[in-house]
């Protein structure tokens, strides 16, 4: 397989993740899409190591600082969302609005 | 048979992060989530990173997954269907995905990428275990640092107030 058959899927990938950001209402959902977001971006680097430099392994460093740097966002976004939700009752993104100006 | 395994996963990957910004019922999403993640894994694996692999499922399925779900089944409720999963932008958000999908996809055919015609060395694992506690070290003990600090925010964060 070729480079351009990993990032065509990557960027299909990263496009699905970037639709369910924009249209979802759920705050969860929200978070789901990013992980397909970031597991685009892994996808890129990993590729790119493997075919641009197969005797180098920095792609893959990346890549693991990009899963570590994944799961903290998850778990202070669920740690959030868990918190509005006991004081809204909700986590429907449209309707927190305590940031929106 | 590498081409077959590769659309396999691709047809995989694709269509369960389909499942997952398109279904009503939010568990179900977080299900195909956990499909999609797998499949990735098997993607890094045909690209010779077996530690990454194991690292998306540890990582990704074992534990990232795990709190989603959790998350789900503290906010919402699991019987039934979510009836408005999604805001009026719709059309504008899949139109805004296709653009982002055919100008990336445009300008990638487009560049030229220096490939290396080298095989790919056989120990990854060793190799990145080497470089992350040699040149790599200084970012990771910083990440650990952020995991810490992650951590100890989530508590504070969804800790309830008062007692």
């Amino acid at each position: 397989m070729e480079l351009m058959h990993y990032l065509t899927l990557a960027a299909i990938l990263f496009s699905i993740g970037f639709y369910g950001i924009l249209t979802r209402r759920n705050a969860i959902a929200i978070l789901m899409s990013l992980e397909l977001m970031f597991n685009a971006a892994n996808i890129n680097l990993v590729a790119f190591n493997r075919f641009t430099t197969p005797d180098g392994f920095t792609g893959q460093i990346f890549a693991i600082f990009v899963v570590v740097v994944a799961a903290a966002e998850a778990t202070v976004g669920l740690a959030i969302v868990i918190l509005i939700y006991r004081n809204w009752r909700h986590i429907d993104a449209d309707r927190v609005n305590l940031l929106k100006w | 048979m590498e081409q077959v395994v590769f659309y396999l996963f691709a047809f995989l990957i694709i269509s369960s992060a389909l499942a997952v910004v398109s279904l009503k019922n939010i568990f179900h999403c977080a299900l195909f989530l956990v499909l999609c993640l797998f499949s990735v894994a098997g993607i890094f694996v045909m690209l010779h990173a077996e530690f990454l692999a194991a690292v998306q499922i540890l990582i990704y399925v074992g534990a990232v997954a795990i709190l989603i779900i959790f998350a789900i089944m503290l906010t919402s409720k699991l019987a039934g269907r979510d009836p408005i999963m999604t805001n009026e932008m719709t059309f504008i958000g899949a139109f805004l995905a296709l653009i982002l999908v055919f100008s990336l996809v445009y300008s990638l055919s487009n560049t030229f990428f220096r490939l290396a015609d080298t095989e790919p060395a056989p120990q990854s694992t060793l190799e990145l275990g080497k470089l992350l506690m040699t040149e790599f070290v200084l970012p990771f003990e910083l990440v650990s640092v952020l995991l810490l600090a992650a951590l100890i925010g989530a508590i504070i964060i969804a800790r309830r107030e008062g007692n």
